[in-house]
């Protein structure tokens, strides 16, 4: 069904809590995930049961520090568990598919909001415009009726945002149709009819023509640049292999740590299986001449890369936290994208797909393994 | 100097058919290159992609993955699940600018000592074509 929320005096955040308020108010759900807007001007997931807090909500805040499909795993992974409404952008509800799949979530008790992005900042660029009273809402807002989606002048969108073609939710149980719309009039929103009843809501008929032509164009206009992007990291790799792109990596992990779909509690990476005895170092210098360190760099994005890169979803969070400035999210898009093609597999498309990996035909690829 | 470069490989091979078709291929006395290094795994399906990734970045100059022959596999579809690992693995090696023809996965039955010989033959000689893995000399990896 589809609906509009009303707004008043432009401001698009209050209608949006409003309307997140009843949900709890109608008991649909008996708390909300969702960004809170922290006092020190930044924001963070939260979970929500009380409605009077909901004042803080920022679900439109274009600022993301931490996809939150990682911790709507935490709340969901197995009952006893609230029914949680989980308010999020369509990278978060991509990965949270992924992780639904990779058993690390459920969907069972959840009813996912998902909000069309507008694209993000990363959290420093978010504080300092903030601090500076820069970056008005209501204005990015604006530009989501035509999809000339642009960042506040001297800011950037992350980068994983400049080159996401899927910024528009495609499937979730409530969703917040910010493209196209004149948000300034209301807030179109298409939910389940279950959900209308249970919230007392009578349909309003939206432009829906037009939110598809927006996406269309923002789909494009984003592509170009994907393409753009992955045709340069692609003749880098080809020339300086994953040790030349990573030549900078310090081995910090925080791709790993902050990427949705690393869930691995004990990565072998983290582990003593990569610790070497002394002697073996020296041996390896000895045998080569030098020997980089940490070692086994090159090991680890290439490992990654083989454990993940299939459910990539290219939320970007790696490129935002690697302090190296490596491009790590291009990279396993790029390469991503190669290997989702071989496997027919569209990350976080749905729940249906099986995971490449755990299933396999009789009769395919018959060629490796025959010579 | 080609002719004097004697490749190092890597083999995983499977505890159920691979492995003893090696077995055999030795008990039968049949001659086979001296250039392989054999690991014995339970289940071609339990090679990680790490363990391919690790001797090839160290400088093996091939890795030789034998599982048992499709619908044979003593774990019902390990082997099928390895061949798309494998895949994947390949897709990935070469989007990252490496060669993936240093990586062969092949099945070999426990009644096929001849085949793994001749396996390890036709392997050798490949790389031999193909010269060191360029990995060998790099030390910023």
């Amino acid at each position: 069904m589809k609906t509009v929320i009303p707004v008043e005096n432009n401001d698009v955040r209050a209608a949006v809590q409003g309307f997140l308020k009843r949900l709890l108010e109608a008991d649909v759900v008996d708390a909300l995930l969702l960004p809170m807007e922290t006092p020190t001007g930044t924001v963070t997931p939260a979970l929500v049961s009380d409605p009077a807090l909901l004042d803080a909500a920022d679900p439109l805040a274009p600022v993301l520090g931490l996809n939150a499909a990682r911790v709507a795993g935490k709340v969901s992974i197995r009952a006893p568990r609230g029914r949680i409404g989980v308010v999020l952008r369509s990278c978060e509800l991509r990965a949270l598919v992924e992780l639904v799949k990779l058993q690390q979530a459920s969907l069972d008790d959840l009813v996912t909001i998902g909000v069309d992005c507008l694209g993000t900042y990363d959290v420093p660029d978010y504080v300092a415009m903030r601090k500076n009273g820069q970056g008005d809402l209501a204005a990015l807002l604006a530009t989501a009726q035509h999809g000339d989606l642009s960042p506040q002048d001297g800011y950037a969108f992350r980068d994983a945002c400049q080159m996401c073609e899927r910024p528009h939710i495609e499937q979730a149980d409530v969703t917040l149709e910010l493209l196209g719309a004149d948000l300034a009039a209301g807030v179109p929103v298409s939910m389940a009819d279950e959900i209308a009843a249970k919230l007392g809501i009578e349909a309003a008929e939206g432009d829906g023509k037009q939110r598809d032509e927006v996406v269309k164009q923002v789909v494009q206009a984003r592509t170009q640049v994907r393409d753009e992007w992955f045709a340069a990291i692609r003749q880098q790799l080809e020339q300086e292999g994953v040790e030349g792109v990573f030549a900078a990596c310090v081995r910090c992990h925080n791709c790993m740590t902050v990427c949705p779909i690393c869930y691995c509690k004990t990565c072998l990476f983290k582990s003593p299986v990569f610790d070497h005895e002394p002697m073996q170092y020296m041996n390896w210098a000895e045998r080569k001449g030098a020997y980089r360190l940490p070692a086994d760099t090159t090991l680890f994005h290439l490992t990654r890369l083989n454990h993940m890169v299939l459910s990539c979803v290219g939320c970007g969070m790696c490129t935002s936290d690697c302090p190296a400035d490596l491009p790590v999210g291009l990279v396993f898009r790029a390469i991503g994208q190669q290997v989702q093609e071989v496997f027919e597999y569209v990350p976080g498309r749905s729940v249906e797909d099986p995971l490449p990996l755990i299933t396999f035909r009789e009769d395919e690829w018959m060629e490796v393994g025959e010579e | 100097m080609a002719d004097s470069f004697e490749p190092k490989i890597v083999a995983f091979l499977c505890n159920w058919c691979a492995y003893t078709g090696a077995d055999l291929a030795g008990t039968s006395r049949i001659q086979y290159p001296p250039n392989v290094r054999i690991i014995r795994l339970m289940c071609s399906g339990s090679v990680d992609s790490t363990y391919v990734l690790k001797p090839l970045l160290d400088g093996a100059d091939g890795v030789l993955i034998g599982g048992c022959h499709p619908g044979d596999c003593h774990y019902q579809s390990g082997n099928y699940k390895a061949r798309r690992r494998v895949v994947a693995l390949k897709e990935i090696l070469k989007s990252a600018g490496y060669d993936e023809d240093r990586v062969w996965l092949r099945w070999i039955s426990a009644s096929e000592g001849q085949l793994f010989a001749q396996t390890v033959t036709e392997m050798t000689n490949a790389i031999k074509e193909k010269g060191p893995n360029p990995m060998r000399q790099k030390w910023a990896v």
